[in-house]
């Protein structure tokens, strides 16, 4: 039975999605597969941005992606109580945190370590547009093995007369152009968008898709 | 080889446009989500009580439960948080449990809340 590798799956997957778009360099995957796992921890993501409510926009809308693709994703509002009970009270003093110490209280495989870097209109090009835009590290909590990183950007100002990237991009953008003409919680609805870009399984160089997915290995047909 | 890798290229491309099409019907996901990812940005905004938190929750609960499906992992062990904000300590250890038993992966970390709830 030939053993098909995921990461060739992905790059198909990739190439036939995208159509007539380059072609785009596989991401070395073999630390997630060799490490393959669970359950994430998302840590509050450290803010860069001027804005008070980025991380916790963000942090609330990363679950989604991240247990449809398959993991088990510790409850973000109860791990966040649990580093301010014990003297941990902002991100970046979460994200200093030994990794032995986080295995052992919250049980996890792996962590996932979130920057915000936009969110809002922080850049004068952007004046009229919301922006959120966010980076991820996922971290084996086992081996210490780094398992993925990652960035997304979603703005308001993607236009519909841009193709970026063929049938994703179209969709995205008119989910973005709709958004802005209906909610006035701009900067959180767009954190949604650049959550799920930046954390959806099986896009090219996203995360792998957990063991939960019907489309992980261990539960394809053909395994 | 080669029908067994056009049949897995052929079964993820599908897949993938179907997930990212949905097709003529909304994509089914794995969990109900209703409500959840707000309640939980509600509560770190901190403008609803708990109270009010709860009911929502509770009411998406009885959604899932009406459709056989499962609500989003930690949505059970949030519910408990916020019992335990509300005094309601008989139901919190009830929800930690329930997530337990739904998701085991969560075991270390709700064995963890329930040695700390009983301090």
């Amino acid at each position: 039975m030939p053993n098909i590798s995921l990461k060739t799956l992905l790059v198909l997957a990739a190439l036939s999605v995208l159509g007539g778009c380059a072609t785009p360099t596989p991401y070395d995957y073999s630390a997630f597969e060799r490490n393959n796992p669970a359950s994430i921890l998302v840590l509050p993501p450290v803010n860069r941005s001027p804005d008070i409510k980025a991380s916790y926009s963000v942090l609330s809308q990363v679950s989604y992606p991240l247990a449809e693709a398959g993991y088990y994703v510790l409850p973000v509002a109860v791990v966040d109580e649990t580093f301010k009970q014990n003297g941990l009270m902002n991100a970046d003093e979460m994200h200093m945190a030994p990794p032995a110490k986080l295995r052992e209280i919250f049980g996890a495989d792996a962590a996932l370590y979130i920057e915000v870097t936009r969110y809002g209109s922080s850049y004068k090009v952007l004046t009229s547009e919301v922006a959120v835009e966010a980076h991820g590290k996922l971290v084996d909590l086992r081996s210490g093995d780094l398992l993925w990183e990652g960035k997304a950007l979603a703005s308001s100002a993607e236009n519909q007369n841009q193709s970026s990237g063929g049938l994703v991009g179209m969709l995205i953008t008119a989910a973005v152009n709709q958004i802005v003409n209906t909610l006035s919680d701009r900067g959180h609805e767009i954190a949604g968008i650049t959550s799920r870009r930046l954390l959806t399984a099986g896009i090219p160089n996203g995360i792998l898709s957990g063991p939960r997915s019907p489309q992980h290995p261990s539960r394809l047909a053909n395994h | 080889m080669n029908t067994y890798l056009r049949t897995g290229a052929l079964a993820v491309a599908l897949l993938s446009l179907a997930a990212l099409t949905g097709c003529a019907s909304q994509p089914k996901t794995l969990y109900h989500w209703a409500g959840y990812e707000e309640q939980v940005y509600e509560h770190f905004k901190n403008e609803k009580g708990p109270q009010e938190q709860i009911a929502a929750l509770e009411a998406s609960l009885q959604q899932a439960r009406a459709r056989d499906v499962t609500p989003a992992p930690g949505f059970h062990a949030h519910l408990g948080m916020l019992y335990a904000e509300v005094g309601k300590g008989d139901q919190v250890r009830q929800q930690f449990e329930t997530e337990k038993t739904l998701f085991p992966e969560s075991a270390p970390y709700m064995d963890f809340l329930m040695r700390n709830f009983e301090k």
